[in-house]
């Protein structure tokens, strides 16, 4: 499913690549298989995101790069080097757990130092110091974790990982236990020092704004595979699967017939409507597929108004659900074939707002629309894990 | 202050029930402060008797003031031996008992094996049987393996850590079960092995729940009675001697003995207060 898959890489190829490199990493617990036969490369340096529903092999991927887990299959190289079956100690990586798993028979300075002292550092004091102020908690220094904030909490468990300057630092759903104001500032919070320390992130996580926030590359994750895998904008822009359209954000998905197949556009029947869409945008084989478009991207007017878009205009919506949520509108619109489309429309106060049962019709840029192979299942990763 | 001039005030238009108000009030405080008295009396009197300067052998109360006792407390016919002995063998008991109920514990809650439930499940039954069965099964344990003629110290060591262990396993099981196992991984992930882990990371937080253990350990042995009593052959322990003497009237020095050994429970309990009092003041 991912594009990394498609190439095979040589044993030469291994060797010189300076990043976290996943091959063929299988996890199996009894008749559960959590990860399934992955593939992923994260370069050096870089900020990637592993983003899915609960289940979907996430954390099961984290902790074999930690040691934490043994891959039933498959090799983990970090740096050129095999690190499948190294014992968690003895790999330069380090994790900021979910529940932060501070030790509270510690102060904050000696957790910071933890791993420094057991590599027999010399400048444990002077980087613990620096590693405090990185996280502005040098005040904090001499409390036990008990006494501190989750925020503040969450720094240092930041801190002691960071501070051993791992080859890749992995982050456990770090924000999860976080309240929503707090979480968006450590979000920047940990991409800032990302910036700054330029170490390589690997960010696991449920919240797709956070992944999309924080990460240059996520991979949408899902029953143990990566569905899709690019910078946020592109994944959200151009789903190549049901799951990834509706995991991310929300998409209307519509029943197509491909009528033909040029160069540039690919041509589908959608319910009597003849619509194009972008051949790169076309993820689908065979003739049927799902048209699929963003709520935000459809346009919506009254029967025989002018709309800003150049593609067909479908007639025959009808209104059945209006929500007024301040910046947007969201409407429900019921189409002749009896699918409900959902549509967001920016408030900028040059349309009127349309009621409940009145007749519109809908468009939008052909550039926007993507195409999914029709044997997926339309409703995959629609019943997401709301963000807490 | 609050309540009396609330109390005033009600007083005005509602006289005489002022007592019976009073009474209302500090209902829970007055039955609070008569079982402390009923739990305390009978230490306060064993504190007294310890400085009694008694007439008689035979009549049990307070005639006078010394500090003779507690000067010559040895005095007493076979109670310092008495004591010495029920002091080793506590000391034994209890690092016995703890270091094999820690070992059991730790077993029980990492590691699966065949027969962990029903061991979760034995580990109880010494704690709720009996002590005299337990203490009659055991002498017949020693008489079949032909140890009849030998019982004495060892014997009762070994009594004492049986019946020890159990408590250990379940104070330290509770401990460890408690303990957070993202703790352990979160020390590997720091680089330390998984000796470091142990004695840096879980040790220390499973050490208050041992300490609790091998404190609890040294009460029980050196409180038994009837499992001694049954398997103690010719070696007499303090128990033993306090129950010998009863009949025919306690030496004073029973209850400077009785004294102390309160005095350093207590200790032990202050002190351990005082001490996470100013760990947390030091933190603040």
């Amino acid at each position: 499913m991912s594009q990394v898959a498609e190439q095979q890489p040589t044993a030469a190829d291994a060797e010189s690549y300076d990043g976290l490199r996943l091959r063929n990493v299988t996890k199996s617990f009894a008749a559960f298989t959590a990860v399934d036969d992955l593939d992923l490369d994260v370069p050096s340096g870089s900020f990637i995101a592993l983003l899915g529903p609960s289940g979907c092999g996430k954390t099961t991927t984290l902790r074999m790069v930690a040691g934490l887990e043994t891959p039933t299959a498959g090799s983990i190289t970090l740096a050129g080097q095999d690190i499948t079956y190294a014992k968690p100690y003895q790999r330069p990586v380090n994790t900021v757990f979910q529940s932060y798993a501070l030790f509270p028979h510690l102060d904050i300075y000696e957790n910071v130092a933890f791993g420094l002292r057991r590599r027999k550092s010399n400048e444990v004091d002077a980087s613990v110091r620096d590693m405090l102020e990185l996280v502005e908690l040098t005040s904090q220094a001499r409390k036990k974790p008990a006494q501190l904030s989750g925020g503040q909490q969450q720094r240092v468990a930041l801190a002691r990982a960071l501070i051993n300057k791992p080859e890749v630092l992995l982050l456990d759903e770090p924000l999860g236990a976080l309240d929503l104001k707090l979480r968006r500032s450590m979000q920047l919070e940990i991409k800032r020092i990302q910036t700054e320390v330029g170490l390589t992130f690997v960010h696991v996580t449920h919240d797709q704004e956070e992944a999309m926030t924080m990460a240059d590359t996520v991979a949408v994750m899902n029953a143990g595979v990566i569905e899709q895998m690019g910078a946020p904008a592109d994944l959200y822009e151009n789903p190549q699967s049901t799951f990834v359209a509706n995991f991310l954000g929300q998409s209307n998905l519509i029943e197509g017939t491909i009528r033909s197949r040029a160069a540039d556009v690919v041509t589908v029947d959608m319910h009597g409507v003849q619509v194009s869409v972008p051949t790169e945008r076309c993820h689908a084989d065979s003739d049927k597929g799902w048209v699929g478009i963003r709520p935000e991207k459809v346009l919506i007017g009254a029967p025989g108004e002018e709309l800003d878009a150049p593609g067909n205009t479908i007639p025959g919506g009808v209104v059945t659900d209006v929500s007024f949520v301040g910046v947007s509108t969201q409407y429900l619109v019921r189409m002749p074939w009896g699918q409900e489309l959902a549509i967001f429309q920016q408030n900028t106060g040059r349309h009127r707002l349309f009621a409940p049962g009145e007749e519109v019709e809908l468009s939008w840029r052909p550039e926007y629309a993507f195409l999914l192979d029709f044997s997926q299942d339309a409703s995959a990763g629609s019943q997401k894990v709301d963000a807490e | 202050m609050t309540t009396a001039t609330t109390t005033n005030r009600k007083v005005n238009y509602k006289q005489g029930s002022a007592a019976g108000r009073w009474i209302r009030h500090h209902l829970v405080l007055i039955l609070g402060l008569l079982v402390l008295v009923y739990t305390f009396v009978p230490i306060f009197v064993v504190v007294l008797m310890s400085f009694n300067d008694p007439t008689s052998r035979l009549i049990y109360r307070f005639d006078g003031f010394t500090l003779h006792n507690w000067l010559n407390p040895c005095e007493a016919e076979g109670m310092c031996g008495a004591l010495s002995t029920s002091v080793q063998i506590g000391l034994l008991a209890t690092l016995g008992s703890t270091i094999l109920g820690t070992l059991i514990a730790f077993a029980l809650v990492r590691h699966d094996f065949v027969g962990r439930s029903s061991m979760n499940l034995l580990i109880f039954l010494p704690m709720a049987s009996p002590e005299i069965v337990m203490g009659s099964s055991l002498l017949a344990l020693f008489v079949a393996a032909g140890r009849g003629g030998q019982l004495g110290f060892w014997t009762i060591l070994i009594a004492h850590i049986m019946f020890c262990i159990s408590f250990v396993v379940v104070t330290v099981r509770a401990r460890l079960a408690g303990l957070d196992d993202n703790l352990e991984q979160a020390a590997m992930d720091l680089y330390a092995t998984p000796q470091q882990t142990f004695w840096r990371v879980t040790f220390p937080l499973v050490f208050p729940g041992i300490l609790g253990a091998a404190l609890l350990s040294f009460s029980l042995s050196f409180d038994d009675f009837i499992i001694t009593n049954l398997n103690a052959g010719n070696t007499t322990t303090f128990p033993m001697f306090v129950w010998g003497v009863a009949q025919r009237g306690v030496p004073m020095q029973v209850n400077v003995v009785g004294t102390v050994m309160f005095l350093v429970s207590v200790l032990i309990v202050v002190g351990g207060e005082v001490n996470s009092r100013r760990r947390s003041a030091k933190l603040v």
